[in-house]
């Protein structure tokens, strides 16, 4: 791994992305041991409006909070992806919701879809664990932290009712990115 | 045993604090970006006797805490600009009344409402001249979430040691990112207690300034009673006009602050020796500077960093003796120069201050402060 390692999850206010880089950031820094730090952004909006959220993992100091170059980013809505794509590096990877992202922007980085909304509507089987559905894609994508931290710092965010249904999301999206991948 | 560790945010950090330094009472109104704050309290309080109150306003709020600490408790309140435009009446009492409180003051865009969930650095003004009149004034400006954590501890240390509220301002980044923080033990941070009066109920006189110039300070709902006022007021608390007392007793509560500064202001130096640029900065802003320098001394640029943790009393001292030295300053801010006056103030035109400055609600990043030093090296 790079000193520095920069993700960033993007989407809709509401669609629980500021979760989904807490639970990446927690994987990082309390289960594997890295120094990582999370931060959003987002508008005054309680649903809708882009809304951005940032993951520096690192095996030293990390200094400066948001990323400078993105080296994996997630996109679940169209308008995210036009607003925050601009600074993906160079061989990067960009991960987008096939059936709501189809305006691609063009550049040196590999590009990964799948319907990542409809896996956690219809597979899964409740749309709000589309979150995790693409925590568990970012994790096999980015190999930043390890996918046996990230599957426990999902379940130490659920409630015990919840946890079958959040362990298959996060394992579907693993799936599906890791075949997309190849 | 291993310490315990929490991967948190830093407005949760700011109230764990406040909890770790002993406060009892949290009286509020929420605002973005501020509120985990009183999320926090408003579980925390409850399970160990103390209380929460959420007030009509934030005028209210800051009444509150001044009520409460004047019964001997240790209060906390948060709010962000707008809240901190409101409070600053009551912020004025306190100060005049000399009643303990801290205030954690998250930075959002301004003035007005201006942009709720964007972050800045433009309340620190507000900090030292938000109310009228000469009074004195403490503010610090952490980090880190861990730094949020030491720094609200170390604010009601301040606040008990020298009867007066301190503000602890940091900016949205700083309060709203999250990482992961080792807590302290208990005893392992100093935590100071305010001073008891060692006088009988009959002689005790609240601003008796033979204890020194900060006298004790008494507790409602014991047997000591005395007057509080918002008025200039005599050693017993009433209200006074005499000329003579009226301008020592000014000068004393500043002087509570200006002849402690060494007792107070605390900053950080970062390959700041052989330094010809010095980035002068505070809070998430700061660490953009750090990242900058780190890349400049990579390419062979002698810059360094003087980080800001004590906003007021300003490290004058220290800027002063720096313009000396270094060939010129750059002050990054999201405000439009703040922090940069008081740089320029301090340097006495011994050095270039070059600030730079973003209000559009976007972070200040290491490559534009890298462009400033590269330009002004």
């Amino acid at each position: 791994m790079s000193q520095r390692y920069e993700i960033r999850f993007s989407g809709a206010g509401g669609q629980g992305l500021i979760l989904a880089g807490v639970i990446m950031a927690e994987a990082a820094s309390i289960y594997d041991g890295k120094q990582a730090v999370q931060s959003q952004s987002y508008g005054p909006e309680a649903r809708g409006g882009a809304s951005k959220s940032e993951v520096i993992v690192s095996d030293t100091m990390i200094d400066y909070p948001k990323a400078t170059v993105v080296d994996a980013l997630l996109a679940l809505t169209q308008e995210a992806c036009d607003k925050y794509s601009h600074d993906l590096k160079e061989g990067g990877v960009l991960l987008v919701d096939s059936d709501l992202v189809t305006k691609l922007p063009k550049g040196n980085f590999k590009t990964v879809a799948f319907p990542i909304i409809n896996t956690a509507k219809n597979e899964v089987g409740r749309e709000i664990v589309a979150n995790i559905v693409a925590l568990g894609a970012m994790v096999a994508l980015t190999g930043v932290v390890s996918k046996e931290g990230a599957e426990k710092a999902v379940l130490a965010r659920v409630p015990e009712a919840f946890m079958e249904l959040n362990k298959k999301a996060f394992q579907l999206g693993f799936e599906k990115a890791t075949a997309a991948k190849a | 045993m291993a310490k315990k560790v929490a991967f948190l945010q830093g407005n949760e950090a700011a109230a764990q604090g406040a909890l770790y330094a002993g406060c009892t009472f949290f009286g509020g109104y929420p605002i973005t970006p501020s509120t985990e704050v009183a999320e926090v309290m408003s579980v925390e309080l409850p399970k160990i006797g103390g209380k929460f109150i959420q007030m009509e306003d934030e005028i209210g709020a800051m009444a509150s805490v001044i009520g409460a600490s004047l019964t001997g408790a240790k209060v906390l309140t948060a709010t962000s600009g707008p809240g901190l435009s409101l409070k600053q009446e009551l912020i004025g009492y306190a100060c005049i009344a000399e009643t303990p409180c801290v205030i954690v003051n998250v930075m959002r865009g301004g003035p007005s409402t201006g942009m709720p969930t964007g972050p800045s650095q433009s309340d620190v003004m507000c900090a030292k001249w938000g109310t009228h009149g000469d009074h004195p004034a403490i503010c610090l400006t952490p980090a880190s979430v861990q730094e949020l954590f030491e720094e609200t501890v170390r604010a009601f240390n301040l606040a008990e040691k020298y009867r007066t509220p301190v503000m602890v301002m940091p900016d949205e980044i700083v309060a709203h990112m999250r990482e992961r923080i080792v807590f302290p033990e208990p005893g392992e941070l100093e935590v100071i207690n305010r001073t008891a009066p060692s006088v009988t109920p009959a002689e005790y006189k609240p601003y008796d300034t033979s204890f020194g110039d900060v006298p004790p300070l008494a507790a409602f709902g014991t047997d000591y009673r005395f007057h509080v006022t918002g008025l200039n007021k005599g050693q017993d608390g009433f209200p006074t006009t005499k000329a003579a007392w009226v301008q020592a007793e000014e000068e004393r509560q500043v002087r509570k602050v200006e002849a402690n500064v060494d007792d107070i202001v605390q900053f950080e130096e970062y390959e700041l020796a052989d330094a010809e640029v010095a980035i002068v900065a505070y809070g998430s802003t700061s660490r953009s500077a750090r990242f900058a320098v780190n890349e400049a001394r990579k390419q062979g640029i002698k810059a360094g960093l003087f980080r800001i943790k004590t906003f007021w009393p300003f490290p004058e001292k220290q800027i002063a003796a720096l313009a000396g030295k270094v060939k010129a300053f750059i002050t990054p801010e999201m405000n439009l120069g703040m922090c940069t006056g008081e740089v320029k103030r301090c340097a006495e035109g011994k050095a270039a201050v070059h600030g730079i400055f973003r209000v559009d609600g976007e972070p200040i990043n290491p490559g534009q402060i890298l462009e400033k030093i590269k330009e002004v090296k």
